[in-house]
């Protein structure tokens, strides 16, 4: 069918018209091949501004559509859903930006305007060879993985699991909980950590819908939105976890000590063990780098002493292949180990410890029964906490940590509660309270009697100048809201270190194929306005992994991945974007070097035909194929050199 | 007592080599907090540099705290912002020296006398630059150093003779070529 | 053999006169030559910084300059000259408009530097050109059971040099022991000894002296084993008794700079090791290893480096 174009050009108000002469771009329109209609108007955006088209569709026949007003990013899919309403496929448009490329940038009328004709000629000189594309559309699997199983990843495989869909939660722990687990109080509110999760776990345990994978990791993923295939490695617990109840006896006879990681190393857990005692599944775990019959093929008294016989040397990792429709990233943090601050002595001087060794010290499970000590025994009479370590620093992190200042509090009033008289000092550079309730949290410690000191210390040595300083750790700072230096001794510092990505997150970034930002937190799509979407359909991320946040952030970016989740899921169904790649497999010589090139891993070579082939639905249409095509054989879809030469041309004239 | 502020202050400052991140400093006090020498500074090197950013170039300059700096370098090892605290003290000595503020410490004498040595020998002649700073400011205290100027003089440890080499006459080739007044 | 371009500094020639001499008391057994640098001048120093930033900088870069003629890597003993010199590599990289007016300065005396020239401190070279096995290997007088503290001092490992930590560096810890020597913990062996302002603040560099002391001898030290840098040990030796006058202390800690201490355990004589320049003097606490009376064990095994 012959072409029959209709331009459209917007005033956007004054944005365009007050520099462009929209009549006389209109008026240059009117006059280029093909075009059948030109108009100019006020806001094409608007209903009357779409009517516009629709009707010149209907009434004169137009079947190719050139609007010059915006960007695309803002009002393409605006206008291509005005034009498909009209009758037409919607690829059958183009837009001009005459706006942000043109009337924005210059001052001058006279450039505008000259720019503007040359953008409208190629765009419609380009809408001649436009051809008529369908979107597709690819069913969604049902099912979803998460992988993490701290409290986001518990929240969000509670949320979908809730509405009837299964969920797979993987975690790498023998048990779920994540750090959130190793906290006794948390702020505000002083709610009981373990209380406030364990019943969160206990329904992922005992839910349906939820297959709890612990001790697994994921070995491989591929596939696309709706359509993952995952590869998860169940490791050998070498016990079976459908015998095991988690009675303990094993627990009780092993013989090798090993250092907690639960307890920071503050305590010995056995080589078959479980991290904690309320740990879901409550199923032991062999740690085969420090058994004795693993090392050198003695012992098995967990074996002998096993009442339900769960005990199974001989065990093997298993591997799993699911298929999911979406995955949601829960893997969390890691603490920032402060032994490089040399200048504060973590390592190298007693009593000197960081914040999860406090957690773990002040819970009343852990090994100190709730008791926070010296390494002497005895409780300390005065404790400083130093804010940032590790944290606003060039040399370590860069970013603030978000959650430190209010554990610091926090830390401050668990040390007035549980030691009579203690003296509390807070070495800080800013205060950040800015949560619901936290503010009020800073003005209960104060009225407590903690001591805030602006200032962060310089050091904290053991070298006494005084008499006073002897034998105790002696925190040299400026406080520099009266701006002296100052030598303060104290018993015990706890080092408040920041939240940093875990040390593989890099690795996990490039299984699932999504991006990573500089400090290896992962990034999101838009960080304002999409913040648990990644740039990879189908993968969305919530937590700590995506950046330090309190836990009713947390908790807020799970529910919210868990929406977008059920929303796919609900709808079926997602849309492929139609300007994809596509290989004429008559041209391809099976060089492969599109497959290397392709960002999004989307071309596969086929090797019974010797060609390779675009999977359109991981295909972003970024056009790398297309230019390294030694063959030309691929074709980008709505990029067509004819399209593309037809613009250029539209330009040049 | 207090003097008019000066706002340009800060850009000086800035603009000197390797004082450029002055304006990223947070006031942690880390610098402060570490400074070897910091009780014998009035205004310690934190409230230093709030000072230039506030444009107080007489209070900072008129100050005898900035000379206190032994350049021990502990604070730029430790400062967040990998701001040089110790390269900014010198700095202003600098312009302290040049727009002949008279800050109430002997360094500056002291400074000035080293200075006067390597431009008239080429190098340090130690003997002849203490007894020349000595004599500027309190040839009492001369005599407390008098034992210990004597063990190194047994020692072989303190010529008294000055050593001029030639290359002092490139100094100040070097010296007239450059236009006095630092960086403009 | 090893090349050196060699820039002494100008204590050296005054304070610093014993390391010196032991300096050159130890380089032809460790395979280094050091090509001292003909008709240098001083390196610019603090104190001239703090007169005038841009004089100071076309000091150390005519020393720079002529470094770079020998085509060698510059090596300084005095920890002073070394930040100073290394400070003035940097800066002229990142600073145009300074080496500009430094490389104008430069050409009126038909000099020229290119910024080649890698600059080097004498504890770095021996430590890793040297190395502890090569080190221990030549010890023919092991100091078994002497108990050092090894005191680095501020400016061989602050602001920024790449290597040994800077608040709490060992080199000369783990060069000790592969002598032989027992390094004490010394909490305060990268704190600062003060002797930039000595002249003009006394009392305040001997009040800082002093905690050096003090620290030293409350973990058992007998001596000192310290940086090349003649400040340092000028501090810690010429000042020693001026501390024990203020402070009625007995301090009798003698301070062995490194090249001292390396002669010693090489087997040279008092004289040769340039002890004899020492004002707290190691003759009553080094005899018996002079005498031989000290068994004499194995040479001592390389150190293991140190964790971190």
């Amino acid at each position: 069918m012959e072409p029959k174009i209709g331009v459209y050009i917007c005033h956007c108000g004054s944005n365009i018209a007050g520099t462009v002469d929209v009549e006389k771009v209109a008026e240059y329109a009117r006059t280029l091949p093909a075009v059948v209609v030109a108009r100019d108007y006020k806001f094409m955006c608007s209903d009357p501004g779409q009517d516009l088209i629709k009707n010149d569709i209907k009434e004169l026949g137009v079947n190719r559509v050139v609007v010059a007003s915006c960007s695309p990013q803002m009002h393409e899919p605006t206008f291509r859903r005005a034009v498909q309403e009209g009758g037409l496929n919607p690829y059958y448009f183009e837009m001009a930006n005459i706006r942000e490329h043109c009337s924005w940038v210059t001052e001058s009328p006279k450039e505008a305007t000259e720019k503007a004709r040359a953008l409208v000629s190629a765009a419609v000189r380009r809408v001649y060879y436009h051809q008529p594309l369908e979107s597709k559309e690819v069913p969604v699997h049902p099912d979803t993985m998460v992988v993490g199983g701290g409290i986001a990843g518990i929240q969000a495989a509670l949320e979908i699991a809730n509405s009837g869909h299964r969920v797979y939660l993987v975690e790498r722990e023998p048990s779920i909980g994540g750090h959130m687990m190793q906290l006794d109080k948390t702020f505000p509110t002083l709610d009981c950590s373990a209380c406030i999760l364990t019943p969160k776990m206990s329904m992922v345990g005992a839910h349906p819908g939820i297959e709890l994978l612990t001790y697994s990791e994921v070995d491989y993923v591929s596939g696309y939105v709706g359509n993952f295939r995952v590869k998860i490695r169940k490791k050998a617990r070498y016990v079976d976890d459908t015998k095991c109840n988690g009675c303990g006896t094993c627990m009780t006879k092993c013989p090798v000590k090993v250092d907690s990681e639960f307890d920071e190393r503050l305590s010995k857990r056995k080589a078959i063990y479980t991290p904690f005692a309320q740990a879901v599944p409550n199923v032991t775990v062999i740690d085969r780098e420090h058994c004795t019959y693993f090392l050198k093929g003695k012992c098995r008294a967990c074996e002998k002493f096993c009442e339900r016989n769960a005990v199974d040397f001989e065990q093997e990792d298993e591997i799993l292949d699911i298929e999911v429709g979406n995955i949601i990233l829960t893997t969390g943090y890691q603490l920032f180990d402060p032994t490089p601050l040399k200048e504060y002595g973590y390592g190298r001087l007693d009593n000197v410890i960081t914040s999860l060794e406090f957690e773990r010290m002040v819970n009343s499970a852990g090994p100190t029964a709730g008791h926070i000590l010296l390494k002497n025994g005895q409780e300390p009479k005065s404790v400083a906490l130093i804010h940032c370590v590790g944290s606003r620093d060039e040399k370590y992190h860069t970013y603030c940590s978000r959650v430190c200042c209010m554990y610091a509090m926090k830390f401050a009033h668990l040390l007035k509660e549980h030691v009579h008289g203690a003296e509390v000092y807070e070495f800080y550079i800013d205060i950040r309270s800015f949560g619901k309730g936290y503010e009020e949290f800073y003005n209960r410690v104060q009225k407590e009697g903690t001591v805030f000191f602006r200032g962060r210390p310089g050091e904290v040595t053991d070298v006494a100048l005084t008499p006073e300083e002897k034998g105790k750790l002696i925190v040299q700072f400026e406080d520099t809201l009266v701006g002296k230096q100052r030598r303060l001794p104290v018993e015990m510092v706890v080092l408040c270190s920041g939240i940093e990505a875990h040390k593989d997150a890099l690795d996990v970034a490039h299984t699932f194929n999504i991006s990573i930002g500089k400090d290896h937190f992962f990034t999101e799509k838009h960080p304002k306005l999409d913040p648990v979407a990644t740039m990879t359909d189908g993968i969305l991320i919530a937590g700590c992994c995506q950046g330090p946040k309190d836990i009713p952030d947390t908790v807020a970016q799970a529910s919210a991945a868990a929406a977008r989740v059920l929303a796919l899921i609900d709808k079926g169904k997602v849309e492929i974007e139609a300007d994809t790649a596509f290989i004429d497999e008559a041209k391809c010589s099976g060089c492969r070097v599109c497959n290397l090139l392709c960002p999004y891993n989307a071309i596969t070579f086929i090797e019974k035909d010797k060609v390779s082939r675009v999977n359109e639905a991981l295909c972003k249409g970024c056009g790398t194929c297309v230019a390294g095509c030694p063959s030309g054989a691929i074709t980008h879809r709505h990029f067509t050199d004819q399209q593309i030469n037809a613009e250029l041309e539209g330009i040049l004239v | 007592m207090e003097t008019k502020l000066k706002p340009d202050f800060l850009s000086e400052v800035a603009s000197i080599p390797a004082c450029d991140k002055i304006n990223e400093c947070i006031q942690c006090g880390v610098c402060s907090g570490s400074c070897t020498t910091a009780e014998h500074w009035e205004y310690p090197p934190r409230k230093i540099i709030a000072m230039i950013r506030a444009g107080m170039k007489d209070e900072v300059l008129n100050s005898s705290s900035i000379w206190y700096c032994v350049s021990c370098y502990l604070c730029t090892a430790r400062c967040p912002r990998e701001i040089k605290p110790a390269n900014i003290m010198h700095a202003l000595e600098a312009i302290a020296l040049k727009e002949n503020y008279k800050p109430p410490t002997k360094t500056t004498t002291m400074y000035r006398s080293f200075a006067r040595s390597i431009e008239q020998n080429g190098r340090i002649y130690e003997f002849g630059f203490m007894l020349e700073y000595f004599l500027k400011t309190n040839p009492f205290a001369a005599l407390k150093m008098l034992p210990m100027a004597f063990n190194l003089l047994i020692h072989k440890r303190m010529p008294l003779l000055p050593k001029a080499v030639e290359g002092r006459h490139e100094l100040n080739r070097m010296f007239s070529n450059i236009a006095t007044g630092g960086y403009r | 053999m090893r090349y050196y371009a060699y820039y002494p500094g100008c204590s050296m020639e005054a304070t610093g006169a014993p390391v010196e001499k032991a300096i050159h008391t130890i380089t032809k057994p460790l395979d280094i030559e050091l090509v001292e640098l003909k008709d240098w001048t001083c390196c610019g120093s603090s104190p001239f910084s703090g007169v005038d930033k841009v004089k100071a900088m076309a000091i150390t870069a005519r020393v720079l300059a002529q470094a770079e003629k020998s085509g060698l890597d510059l090596v300084t003993p005095c920890s002073s000259c070394y930040t100073i010199l290394h400070e003035a590599n940097d800066l002229m990289k990142e600073d145009h408009k300074l080496a500009w007016q430094v490389h104008e300065a430069l050409t009126t005396v038909g000099l020229n530097y290119n910024g080649t020239v890698r600059v080097r401190h004498i504890v770095e070279v021996i430590y890793n050109d040297v190395g502890l096995e090569a080190l221990a290997a030549k010890v023919k007088r092991p100091l078994t059971g002497l108990k050092v503290a090894c005191y680095h001092g501020c400016q061989q490992v602050r602001p920024e040099y790449g290597y040994d930590d800077r608040e709490y560096p060992d080199w000369l810890d783990q060069m000790a022991k592969a002598l032989g020597a027992e390094p004490v913990n010394f909490p305060l062996k990268a704190k600062c000894c003060g002797s930039s302002l000595v002249i003009s603040e006394t009392d305040m560099a001997l009040d800082l002296i002093h905690r050096l002391l003090q620290n030293a001898a409350d973990n058992g030290a007998q001596a000192f084993v310290s940086t090349t840098c003649p400040l340092c040990h000028t501090a810690l030796d010429a000042y020693q008794p001026a501390v024990n006058s203020k402070y009625k202390t007995h301090f009798n800690l003698p301070v062995l700079a490194l090249p001292q201490f390396i002669a010693v355990a090489l087997g040279f004589n008092f004289k040769q090791t340039a002890l004899d320049g020492n004002i707290v003097s190691p003759r009553k606490l080094l005899n018996p290893y002079f005498n031989g009376k000290i068994p004499a064990a194995a040479p001592a095994e390389p150190a293991q480096k140190a964790a971190a």
